[in-house]
């Protein structure tokens, strides 16, 4: 059988996706990060010291928990939840910059820059800079901003500066551009932390292997708990990074079902969505070949979804390998359907979930109850919801109205 | 021999720099866009590069940022592009015109259509951003094989062990990026040109052509002292986003490409 598991190519490739499609200034940089982090991954002294804050910093090993009650009321497959929402800072983003730190303070980079969508990646990328004391800039969109505010004062109150964006719409893809266009231009000091499985290659795989410590948990703790492999992995899918950390170590099990949930706002039909996968097509665009939103033109289309962390036209190019050759399904949630799972997980299991989790959520609804009891279903509880207090009241408020 | 090709050996013969302007397609709408096109040569643009608004264009400033978005408000795509290209086509068959800008409009179009029509229109040369020679399967290789010239970004951080890859297939001439950063930023010190175009020198025989930060006829004039051409992009586009009208827009850019023209062939006089 051939390995899910070996990309990328030595060209960053997942198949025809993938590559480094960047300005030749970036070029020699992306160069030099590749290859510190092969030399890092073979650095028993690098895994020792990320196995020490990733335990003593982020709180892992993060817990696999059974979720009694939406499995009761389901009817149906029993549903674990990979409780990545209780890391520190609150979703699995912070695996990811504990990774990516500690390969900047290897290559003697003093100043981390980061684009944010939800702002957990800026927090998490803040919270790394503060404990390394590296100066610290996150682009953040405008509309993002004032979605988000409590993680704009949580970056802030780190040290952080953070830069509003206000070309294009204002969110996470001219966030990604602003911060590339601050990497051409600070090339000497300055390492850029990307937050999800996109960009160019070596950041795809990089921010996959750093992710993959969700997976390799979960399947200890499924064999653990359960003395077997679950059935079912579920995960939401923006770039996808807490997606493919959950995957990466299942994706040759032939016997566990893989599904990605993307973000369909208004509706696939609409236009008004984030699904690259059900809703895009191939093309190049932040130093990846992936699916892209775009017009007849290649114009790029500014994605919409409830959750500013979903909020991008592209997704990683691994998942789009993933999604042609069939291995990964992958699957939509509306903005209404993410909201309604919400309220029944907060009210059911006592958890207050991200906007981002609430999709992967609505998923479980729609397929448990049509499963066996001894079906074993993971959903990764990606993140918490706090930070969506705003944003969630204002929702119920014109449901209200409605009414 | 290529327009290009004929245009350098026509001024090492008058022992002058190109001026190399770059004005975006469609901006600031279709029709004057064109009307500059149309008057930049006989303005003293010795070469043209035309850029194919993108709605992300990840290495440019503010100012061409914000010519990309008026072009695109004006419903600017690549089809009209490359019909702006025949139509300046029309009446102009010796100054060269190169494509510039990112690989996902060319992508969604078509490379070999691309390709070919570029060809047909009478284009001699692309630049596009974010194809490093890691990926000139995609559209490198091709264009080449069809005959338009691909010419290359060499950039600060493009050191001597990498030069040569990016050279290699590099054709028409060579473009250094004389600042890290993104277009339209600070400009390079003098001395830093000097070291730059030495270096390059010791690894092609293409002309060099330097770009970013270049505003002002007097600082053109510095620079076309010491290379075969001098990019200027951003300051004639401020012209079109500081004019009131498109008569102003075409007047704007055609008299500062004029000013600039005169600080070039004035340079080594």
């Amino acid at each position: 059988m051939t390995s899910f598991r070996a990309g990328p190519d030595a060209n960053g490739l997942f198949g025809s996706f993938g590559g480094q499609y960047v300005a030749e200034t970036l070029m020699p940089l992306i160069h030099d990060l590749a290859a510190e982090y092969e030399k890092a991954k073979l650095d028993p002294e690098f895994e020792k010291e990320l196995a020490y804050f990733q335990r003593d910093f982020v709180g892992r090993p993060s817990p696999l928990y059974f979720a009694e009650r939406l499995t009761e009321m389901c009817g149906g497959a029993k549903i674990y939840f990979k409780r990545e929402e209780l890391n520190h800072t609150g979703a699995h983003k912070i695996n990811n910059c504990i990774g990516q730190v500690l390969l900047a303070k290897r290559m003697g980079k003093k100043r981390i820059i980061a684009e944010t969508g939800a702002g957990m990646h800026g927090v998490a990328t803040a919270t790394v800079a503060a404990r390394f004391g590296m100066e610290c800039v996150i682009f953040m969109g405008s509309t993002d901003i004032h979605r988000q505010h409590a993680n704009v004062l949580r970056m802030k109150l780190m040290g952080a500066t953070v830069i509003p964006v206000t070309a294009g719409t204002g969110t996470l893809k001219d966030a990604m551009n602003e911060a590339l266009r601050d990497w051409v231009t600070n090339v000497d000091n300055t390492f850029y932390m990307i937050g999800t499985v996109a960009g160019p290659h070596p950041y795809p795989a990089m921010v996959r292997d750093f992710q993959s410590v969700i997976g390799k948990e979960t399947r200890d703790q499924m064999l653990a708990q359960e003395g077997r492999l679950p059935d079912s992995l579920i995960a939401c899918i923006g770039g996808g990074s807490n997606a493919i950390g959950l995957y990466h170590p299942f994706l040759d099990d032939k016997d566990v079902q893989i599904i990605g949930v993307e973000a369909a706002g208004y509706g696939i039909e609409t236009g008004k969505h984030a699904a690259s996968l059900n809703g895009g097509v191939p093309g190049v665009l932040h130093g990846n070949r992936t699916f892209l939103l775009q017009d007849h033109d290649g114009q790029i289309i500014d994605a919409h979804s409830i959750s500013a962390g979903l909020d991008y036209p592209g997704i990683g190019p691994e998942h789009a390998w993933l999604h042609e050759v069939g291995r990964v399904e992958y699957t939509s949630v509306t903005d209404e359907e993410a909201m309604a799972a919400f309220h029944i997980c907060c009210r059911q299991e006592g958890i207050i979930p991200a906007l981002e989790t609430a999709h992967a959520l609505a998923e479980v609804f729609k397929r448990a109850p049509n499963l066996p009891k001894d079906h074993l279903m993971v959903v990764n509880l990606s993140g918490r919801g706090d930070k969506d207090m705003q944003t969630i009241v204002h929702h119920m408020e014109q449901q209200e109205k409605h009414a | 021999m290529s327009r290009l090709q004929s245009r350098f050996a026509e001024l090492k013969e008058q022992n002058r720099a190109a001026l190399v302007t770059f004005v975006t397609a469609g901006d600031p709408n279709y029709d004057a866009s064109l009307a500059i096109l149309k008057g930049l040569p006989a303005a003293g643009a010795d070469v043209i590069e035309l850029g194919m608004p993108f709605t992300d264009p990840m290495a440019d400033g503010p100012a061409i940022q914000l010519a990309n978005i008026r072009a695109l408000e004006g419903k600017q795509d690549l089809a009209k592009t490359l019909q702006m290209v025949r139509e300046f086509r029309e009446g102009e068959q010796v100054t060269p015109l190169v494509l510039m800008g990112y690989f996902n409009p060319i992508h969604k179009y078509g490379v070999d259509k691309f390709i070919a029509e570029a060809k047909e229109a009478g284009v001699d040369g692309f630049i596009v951003v974010d194809l490093p020679p890691e990926h000139n399967v995609d559209l490198c290789d091709p264009a080449q094989a069809a005959g338009i010239d691909f010419i290359r970004l060499t950039t600060p951080t493009t050191d001597d062990k990498r030069l040569p890859t990016v050279l290699n297939g590099s054709s028409g001439f060579v473009y250094y990026v004389s600042v890290a950063g993104v277009t339209g930023a600070g400009s390079a010190t003098l001395e830093h040109v000097e070291q730059a175009v030495t270096r390059l020198r010791r690894h092609t025989d293409l002309p060099l052509c330097i770009g970013f930060g270049i505003r002002t006829p007097e600082h053109a004039a510095t620079i076309a002292r010491l290379a075969e051409g001098v990019v200027v992009g951003s300051a004639l586009i401020d012209q079109i986003a500081n004019a009131t009208s498109s008569e102003q827009a075409v007047e704007g850019v055609l008299s500062l490409c004029a000013a600039l023209a005169e600080g070039v062939r004035g340079a080594r006089v």
